[in-house]
């Protein structure tokens, strides 16, 4: 057997026993890179003629990215037999909801810009922002309860709030095709593939009614 | 020396070809810069032209803009949106409905020869070519903020005429209610028209329509230009209205169409949600769009995230001065 040969298991090998670490460091440089670019972008006006729009919609769809590339996950791990997917689940729901913070936030800082009584009025009087903030309220508690003691603490309990991700879903699909004035085909799209997703649970969702 | 000036009336190239081939005539250079490569891939040059476009004439084509001589606008308090937004941030979905997508997607737009018509309920129907646009009435600058319906809006330095002199220059009729205006309908040049996923679902051509009165008043302004020069394809080229004390999107662009009517006129936005965008859309910051609120706006001018741009909408957008009598007996909320 030549050297090569032999560096060439070893190199495969090491890829192989950190693939989960290896998976996780490109979620960090994918996910975290680009918020930090339209941020900078942002702050010293860089991004178009209205760099608020472009910060929230940036941030509300890569919310809603992640989260779908987060359901996708358990169907591919299962159908794959690659269960070492399951281990960057907990990652990517934290990114979403990151996302979906910076979404909320940008929203009263830059949008509404501090008018906390323009800001309470819009998420209650407007169905697709009432929608959207229960979503990310779900996601809240996902990302609260998802360090391991308290996920050991809460039992059975635990699965339970995490079945809300598909609910978060759904509304997410919800508020991003209520929001647009006429262009509803990118929000349909979204729509049917978080649809598609969720059907591919089918048999644990109907667990839940038994 | 000899110097050829074109008259006006001498066909140019353009004029005496069949549009389809002549809209053809990149796809033969591509053919021939394939052959030329020494390359079999002749027949299948149409497959690959979108690689070719991105590298080829597409990109480089690019709007040409003229100075124009106008009476200039007396100083204004208002700080301006820069011109870098103004052209850049456009609702305009016969290109796209992304707000940067008219700037990409318009620079192509071919407005000279230009036909705008003006008939119906007048006596002296006439059109106006491209170059009667800048000629026929004295240009003046107006200095007018934008409000989109959208919540944001733009302080911008408009070069134009008054509506009513090119109005009143057909010598309208007693049955003259309202006036229509239409967009021009040229899918091969306008992709939101060819194409409903662009378009945004939007039925064209974009027709919009003011009260006779209101088409009269003072303030509406037929535009065919900004910051000194002729108007960006993506503003609107050749001729635009506008009419600062609405939502933007009554300002309807590229107009080929003027039409006084003796009945309400259709309008695009009221045809696709009557609930949510009314005929009059007077800005009113006591009646909400469904979605959101109107009380308050964003004026873009420069800045990035930090500017504290909000700022209290006026009432027809502050020209109530100007325009309010014409409402008087109106219920605003019905008529929204």
């Amino acid at each position: 057997m030549s050297a090569t040969a032999v560096n060439n298991i070893t190199f495969k090998q090491v890829f192989l026993n950190n693939r989960v670490l290896l998976l996780k460091i490109a979620i960090h440089l994918l996910s975290f890179l680009p918020l930090l670019a339209l941020y900078v972008l942002a702050f010293s006006d860089q991004l178009g003629a209205d760099p608020v729009k472009e910060v929230i919609h940036f941030t509300g769809i890569g919310a809603f990215n992640i989260l779908l590339i987060s359901l996708v996950l358990t169907p591919l791990a299962k159908k794959y037999r690659q269960g070492y997917l399951l281990q960057t689940r907990r990652l990517l729901g934290l990114y979403s909801f990151t996302y979906a913070m910076c979404h909320l936030l940008s929203f009263l800082a830059f949008e509404v810009q501090f008018d906390f009584a323009l800001f309470v009025d819009e998420i209650t009087e407007r169905p697709y922002i009432t929608v959207g903030m229960v979503a990310l309220l779900i996601l809240f508690s996902l990302a609260l309860t998802s360090v391991n003691t308290l996920k050991r603490k809460m039992g059975k309990n635990w699965q339970r709030l995490h079945n809300g991700v598909y609910g978060a879903t759904l509304l997410i699909a919800l508020h991003f095709l209520w929001s647009v004035k006429s262009d509803i085909i990118e929000p349909g799209i979204y729509a049917i593939i978080a649809l598609f997703l969720i059907s591919l649970r089918r048999d644990k969702i109907k667990r839940w009614f038994k | 020396m000899l110097i050829k000036t074109k008259k006006s009336s001498q066909l140019s190239e353009q004029q005496v070809t069949d549009e389809s081939v002549y809209h053809s005539r990149r796809d033969v250079l591509k053919q021939l810069g394939y052959l030329g490569a020494g390359s079999l891939l002749a027949q299948s040059a149409t497959a690959n032209a979108g690689a070719l476009d991105f590298f080829s004439s597409k990109k480089d084509v690019q709007f040409q803009q003229q100075a124009l001589k106008f009476q200039q606008a007396s100083e204004s308090s208002e700080i301006l949106t820069p011109e870098a937004k103004v052209t850049s941030h456009n609702n305009f979905y016969e290109f796209g409905t992304g707000k940067g997508d008219p700037l990409e997607n318009a620079q192509a737009f071919k407005v000279d020869p230009w036909q705008l018509k003006i008939s119906g309920e007048v006596d002296k129907p006439y059109t106006l070519g491209y170059d009667d646009l800048f000629k026929s009435f004295p240009l003046e600058e107006r200095i007018y903020r934008l409000r989109c319906v959208e919540a944001w809006s733009m302080v911008i330095p408009w070069i134009g005429f008054p509506l009513a002199e090119l109005i009143k220059r057909a010598a309208p009729n007693s049955r003259a209610k309202y006036v229509a205006f239409e967009t021009l309908y040229d899918p091969d040049q306008m992709p939101g028209q060819k194409s409903r996923r662009i378009g945004g679902g939007v039925k064209y051509p974009y027709v919009e329509g003011l009260r006779i009165d209101e088409a009269m008043n003072p303030l509406t302004l037929m535009s065919v230009g900004l910051y000194g020069k002729t108007l960006p394809a993506q503003n609107g080229a050749p001729i635009r209205l506008v009419v600062p004390w609405k939502y933007g999107f009554k300002s309807i662009k590229s107009i080929v169409g003027i039409k006084l009517v003796e009945r309400k006129p259709p309008t695009t936005w009221n045809i696709l949600a009557a609930r949510e965008y009314g005929f009059y859309a007077n800005v009113n910051p006591d009646v909400d769009h469904p979605r959101w609120s109107q009380a308050s706006e964003r004026r873009l001018t420069s800045g990035g995230l930090l500017a504290r741009n909000r700022i209290a909408t006026l009432p027809f957008n502050g020209y109530g001065e100007e325009v309010a009598d014409m409402y008087k007996n109106m219920d605003l909320r019905k008529y929204y």
